[in-house]
């Protein structure tokens, strides 16, 4: 085995695949053994490294130099004048960046003191290889449970770590657990919910296609600790890299023994499937997800009873979000206190979020629970784009609220921002500046939602067509008076009385555009002013 | 003359794919559960799911047609026209959607003179909209085939549309 | 028992209760529109929302059992306001042509908006016409009266597993029809109407044919004969207003003779005749041990589902023609040539509380007299219907006597009209055939009742006959698949003799019968008709003089070639994908 002196990494996502990272890495593996140095430098597959709309982005080690839009006519001037003869080609440097020309990685502007749990190796290990997840601690995890903690022992670590869902719903993890591992019947199955479908949401994405085996993993710990024995991941249909990467880690942990019978020796028997969604936005919802992977229309049912009692065919099953369970191996391997470490009393650990609209560097951040706005966007994500003003966001997905700018300084976390009417959700962060119109905004969200109703409940299917009849005429032009009210009422019955949370929800943006944009959405209704 | 020629070959082809689909069932025999599953792989094969598809993957999973048709109707993956040779998609993510996509979105139409969900009558091209492509960054964006188009603007389209025969 | 309050009462119900029921018990009916006590809650409306005092938002009554200490408030200022918002939005997208419609003064959507207040409507985007599902021969449906309440889907799916009907396609978009939104007529679907009863509004109604009925009443060329099929007599009164069940079989032949058939016969008498085929088919079929069991033909729902779902039954199934057909076959033959009256001038019209039986005498093949059996099915809310339309009301008639020679009948035929009948009255009727003695008693209590499956068994002095009944293709289906177990199995099954009928209850809960049918309305039309058995001097059907006179006459004898060519008939095997005969 040849000592290395670099490592190239190349972000391989769906995102990067479609720039077309897979002719950058050829052309990069050409060039270098052309230049004779296949000895001593390696290139490397890794997940995403959480910038989008950069195009192929590919990292330098040891310098741990970020390059991007990188083509692959330009593989031979990155291998002739950076790796060897040491300088950085300016040109293809992230630009973006705050303040520094040549960022390391521990300051890149996404990248920067991200406390990482869930993203710890996205973009680090080639997430084909178990044996580089295993390397970085993967699987301890699992052994500390069997040897160790047993399944109590595991549901009350994770109860103590304050572990909530993770989804949009903020449900005591373990507690679910416990539920499911008290329900009578057998077999009991764990799923986990990859069918990432809110607009502007793409986390999910980053840990199944940069991290699978620690999905894995946090799914057999859950398994583990309620009595399940078999799990399905339901991932939605788009994510073709996922499935792939996903498929790959279960086949190599099974050659590996650790899926399969006796796991470890351990008597524990647990085995996955991959399910691929066919794009209902409802099917996020647990139930409808429930009914999707019984090969049924997603439609939601009726709650109690609940998934944990009667589920799957019937069976105990517990739903749990992609991050919830990426959460979950760092906190049995490394304990609830160590967890409790990071994020706010109440509300420990990370969150991922996705940050897109009028920001410097959109991408994926993992930040502390109790970041504030401010820290979000100015430190993570760069600050408004060039010289634009911060006017609002739409926090936590299509479903979440408008936040304006007195709401910057407000600590995020999912029960600090219940008492200011907003949600956390699914951590997607859409940052507006001035020359956002609210009205546009508002439309797209309720043309989303009268699309992706599932049609079953009155106040959902009827109410997201007559709001978006009433939005469609305000942004003409052609509102009429009480136009406004109609719709707040309207969403008012159908948060009400909506079957599920899909139209539960819609109030939210609805209400929350009125609280910090009321003078401007009043003022698209000529007959009101 | 020749768009007729063209138009038998299609079927004979699809003809040719039916004993592949048979086989495909004969995996799930039974299994009511793998319908969307199954549905996945005939889609794949024929690039839609005609009406005699659907009646064989009812048959084969023993599921009443009319919830085969009813699951097919639910989820936008499935189609039951088919596709063109090139499938564009139109990003309608809140993203794409503030920064114009709609205004793509009409003009495709108009371009290809179909509405979402059809396709054109040389089956060269077929037109959907998706919510979000997690291509966020470069709104609007649109998907032909597997490439993805970002900062698209409605009078870049036709070009980037002739690339595709 | 779990203690609440509803409204300040307080209550005490069983655990699991749901609070719709215990505010009933409470004294107050919460207003619902997708509910339906016969079928599980599906929660589409919401318009059954209460507030439950410390619990947020609001509560669907309908799924939502009730808790301990729970305080619940059906009419808050809240809840009122959201109610008629529900029925606001229901409306908006619902064809409000309320005056033209089938259901004007018996729709729930009607009834509810002037329940909850509804005085304005001011949406837009009405939904965009949609064509109506004039396909079937015997249904028809509207999807723009739809509200997508899925009751119809509910009973076609899991009370019947027919399957003809499912939820189509997405959000605002979604619809309720069939496979490849290719219409009733071009389904699995088996006409047999429960959909149509358990519709709560004018979305699902029969193909009517009562104006080519009035036209041949008024052409004084046509000789037009009617029967009246058992059931229909112990519904007809609810359409004037009378109580549920009442009996009115002489109100019913005045109230015809006044509408002007030339005339009124019986379906009742047909049921006699029919076991007297059907019975005789039994003994010779237990006697030679082949195609056991005997299963029963009268019901055309039933027939249509077994030709669709049940191939290898049709060598089981009796050939005797239903009771309707039989009664079309003679009036056309017999009748004719005993009234001396051109069967080319005779219009056979029947009235049935059934949709399946407008599907059955368009079957091509049944036209053994040369002519159509039947001409026109009229369901009882039809005829119904047409009494209004001519200002006939039963309650005001007169008790009068069906016209000879078709006309007489007796109680085994009447109680055809509820699950078990038909096996009851062969029963009857097979012991005097084959033991040549009459049974001591004649009520055989087990085969009644609304039990899903029934099962006896018969004692025919030392030889023992198990029996079953199903009523609702579902049981049927059950019940069959079991046979077909045993058979497949063991070469034979336990049961010598089936009876199946498509709909819940038998006839007097089918498709045709008035609108919002329910269980308790089945059960107490059942008993009516036990009643009037009870109540005539001839219980069983060999002892009817007519049935007597037309094997005299006629046809020789039960089974006799005549009897066959005219009573009897065949089966086909129907595709699973849209219930087309199969070639072959």
């Amino acid at each position: 085995m040849n000592l290395v002196r670099n490592h190239v990494l190349i972000s391989i996502d769906a995102g990067t695949i479609m720039a077309g990272a897979k002719g950058v890495e050829k052309a990069l593996v050409d060039e270098i053994n052309k230049q004779g140095l296949s000895g001593e430098i390696a290139v490397l597959e890794t997940g995403s490294i959480g910038a989008t709309g950069q195009g192929v982005v590919i990292v330098v080690y040891p310098e741990g130099l970020y390059y991007a839009n990188v083509n692959p006519e330009d593989a031979k001037e990155i291998v002739e004048e950076h790796l060897l003869k040491g300088r950085p080609v300016k040109r293809l440097i992230m630009t973006e960046m705050p303040r520094q020309q040549v960022i390391r990685k521990e300051k890149t502007g996404l990248l920067k003191e991200q406390a990482r749990i869930v993203l710890k190796n996205s973009g680090i290990i080639n997430p084909e290889n178990i044996d580089e997840y295993i390397a970085a601690g993967g699987y301890e995890a699992i052994e500390r449970a069997f040897t160790e903690l047993k399944p109590e022992g595991v549901i009350r670590e994770v109860k103590e770590s304050g572990l909530v869902g993770r989804g949009g719903a903020a449900f005591t993890t373990a507690m679910k657990w416990e539920f499911a591992s008290r329900a009578p019947g057998q077999p009991k199955y764990i799923i986990c919910n990859a069918d990432e479908g809110e607009p502007g949401t793409f986390k999910d994405r980053l840990i199944l296609e940069g991290d699978p085996h620690k999905l894995i993993e946090g799914m057999m710990l859950a398994a583990y600790a309620f009595g399940g024995s078999k799990g399905f991941i339901y991932i939605r249909g788009e994510y073709a890299l996922s499935i792939e990467r996903l498929e790959k880690a279960i086949q190599q942990a099974r050659e590996y023994g650790i899926l399969g019978d006796n796991i470890l020796e351990s008597g524990f028997n647990f085995d996955l499937a991959v399910m691929k969604g066919a794009g209902a936005y409802v099917c996020g919802e647990e139930t409808a997800l429930i009914e999707s992977l019984e090969g049924k229309r997603g439609h939601p049912r009726n709650k109690p009873p609940y998934p944990v009692t009667e589920g799957l065919w019937g069976k105990p099953t517990v739903v749990n979000n992609v991050e919830t369970l990426a959460n979950v191996p760092e906190i049995v391997r490394h304990g609830a206190a160590w967890y409790r470490g990071y994020g706010t009393d109440k509300c420990p650990g990370t969150k991922v979020y996705t940050i897109i609209g009028n920001v410097a560097t959109p991408g994926l951040i993992e930040a502390e629970m109790g970041t504030t706005l401010r820290d979000i966007i100015y430190d993570y994500a760069g600050g408004i784009k060039a010289g634009k003003h911060f006017k609002g966001a739409l926090v936590g997905g299509a479903a979440g609220a408008f936040l304006g700018p007195e709401m910057l300084d407000v600590q995020m976390d999912f029960i600090n921002l219940k008492e200011y009417a907003a949600v956390l959700g699914s951590g997607a962060i859409l940052v507006m500046d001035e020359r956002t119109d609210i009205v546009d905004m508002l439309q797209s969200v309720l043309h989303f939602f009268k699309h992706e109703s599932c049609g079953h409940c009155v106040p959902c299917r009827l109410g997201t067509k007559q709001l978006v009849e009433i939005i469609d005429r305000i942004a003409l032009g052609k509102g009429k008076t009480g136009d406004i009210e109609k719709m707040v009422k309207i969403s008012e019955v159908m948060r009400d009385t909506s079957f599920c949370p899909l139209g539960q929800s819609l109030n939210l943006p609805i209400s929350s555009s009125l609280k910090y944009f009321k003078d401007e959405v009043y003022g698209r209704v000529p007959a009101t002013v | 003359m020749s768009e007729e020629k063209q138009c038998q070959c299609a079927e004979v082809q699809e003809e040719e794919l039916y004993p592949r689909l048979e086989e495909v069932i004969n995996q799930h025999k039974c299994k009511g559960e793998d319908l969307i599953m199954v549905l996945h792989k005939a889609q794949n094969l024929f690039g839609y799911l005609p009406r005699r598809v659907q009646e064989m993957v009812a048959e084969g999973l023993n599921v009443s047609l009319n919830e085969v048709y009813g699951v097919i109707t639910f989820y936008n993956f499935f189609s039951t026209v088919p596709q063109g040779r090139n499938s564009v998609k139109v990003c309608l993510g809140t993203a794409c959607y503030v920064r114009g996509s709609q205004e793509v979105l009409d003009k495709a139409q108009r371009e290809l003179g179909i509405k979402v969900g059809g396709t054109t009558e040389d089956r060269r091209y077929s037109l959907d909209v998706v919510r979000c492509i997690g291509a966020c960054g470069l709104a609007p964006a649109m998907l032909v085939n597997e490439d993805v188009y970002g900062r698209v603007k409605s009078p870049h389209l036709v070009d980037i549309l002739k690339k595709y025969e | 028992m779990i203690k609440a309050t509803i409204n300040n009462v307080e209550i005490e119900v069983p655990e699991g209760t749901n609070i719709l029921w215990a505010a009933k018990k409470a004294g107050f009916t919460i207003p619902t529109l997708c509910n339906h006590p016969d079928l599980p809650p599906g929660g589409q409306c919401g318009i059954c929302v209460v507030e439950i005092e410390g619990l947020p938002g609001l509560k669907r009554a309908c799924m939502t059992p009730v808790g301990e200490g729970f305080k619940v408030k059906t009419h808050t200022p809240r809840v009122m306001a959201t109610r008629r918002q529900l029925v606001e939005l229901i409306l908006s997208d619902h064809d409000t042509s309320c005056l033209t419609c089938v259901k004007n003064n018996n729709c729930e959507l009607q009834q509810l908006a002037s329940t909850v207040g509804i005085n304005v409507l001011d949406y837009t985007g009405l939904r965009e016409k949609l064509p109506i599902d004039h396909s079937s021969v015997a249904i028809v449906r509207d999807p723009n009266k739809c509200i997508l309440c899925g009751r119809c889907l509910e009973v076609c799916n899991n009370v019947q597993t027919v399957h003809a009907l499912a939820v189509n396609h997405r959000g605002s978009d979604t619809l309720i029809s069939t496979a490849f939104d290719a219409g009733l007529g071009n389904s699995v679907c088996i006409n047999c109407g429960q959909c149509v009863v358990h519709c709560p509004v004018g979305a699902l109604y029969e193909r009517s044919a009562t104006e080519e009925v009035w036209e041949a009443l008024h052409d004084p060329d046509k000789f037009v004969v009617v029967q009246e099929a058992p059931a229909v007599r112990v519904m007809l009164g609810e359409e004037f207003g009378m109580p549920v069940g009442s009996l009115v079989s002489g109100k019913m032949h005045a109230a015809l003779r006044r509408i002007g058939f030339d005339a009124v016969l019986d379906t009742n008498f047909a049921a006699d005749l029919t076991i007297m085929e059907e019975g005789t088919e039994l003994i010779s079929r237990l006697t030679s041990g082949k195609n056991l069991p005997l299963i029963t033909s009268c019901s055309p729902g039933w027939i249509k589902f077994m030709e669709t779902y049940f191939h290898d039954m049709i060598p089981h199934m009796s050939t005797a023609k239903s009771p309707q057909q039989m009664f079309g076959a003679l009036a056309k033959t017999y009748y004719a040539k005993e009234k001396g009256i051109d069967p080319e001038k005779i219009v056979s019209v029947s009235i049935m509380p059934c949709t399946a039986k407008k599907f059955e005498c368009q079957r091509p093949e049944m036209n053994a007299s040369g002519y159509r059996d039947v001409d026109y099915v009229l369901t009882s809310r039809e005829i119904g219907r047409m009494m209004r339309e001519a200002g006939i009301d039963i309650k005001e008639m007169p008790d009068e006597h069906a016209d000879p020679i078709l006309g007489e009948y007796t109680g085994a035929a009447t109680i055809f009209g509820a699950t078990g009948g038909v096996m009851e009255a062969a029963v009857r009727s097979a012991y005097a055939l084959v033991t040549g003695k009459e049974l001591e008693n004649v009520e055989i209590m087990p085969v009644r009742g609304l039990k899903g499956i029934k099962e006896a068994e018969i004692d025919i002095e030392g030889t023992k006959v198990k029996v079953a009944v199903a009523h609702s293709c579902g049981h049927a289906r059950a019940l069959l698949s079991k046979v077909q177990d045993q058979l497949a199995k063991d070469g034979k099954s336990e049961y010598q003799f089936i009876e199946v009928m498509a709909c819940p209850g038998g006839c007097v809960g089918g498709g045709g019968q008035s609108w919002g049918s329910n269980m308790a309305k089945r059960a107490r039309r059942g008993e009516s008709l036990y009643a009037e058995d009870r109540s005539l001097p001839m219980r069983r059907s060999h002892e009817n003089p007519e049935v007597k006179a037309v094997y005299e006459k006629f046809l020789e004898k039960p089974n006799s070639e005549k009897a066959h060519k005219l009573l009897h008939t065949h089966y086909y095997k129907r595709s699973a994908v849209d219930g087309k005969i199969l070639p072959g």
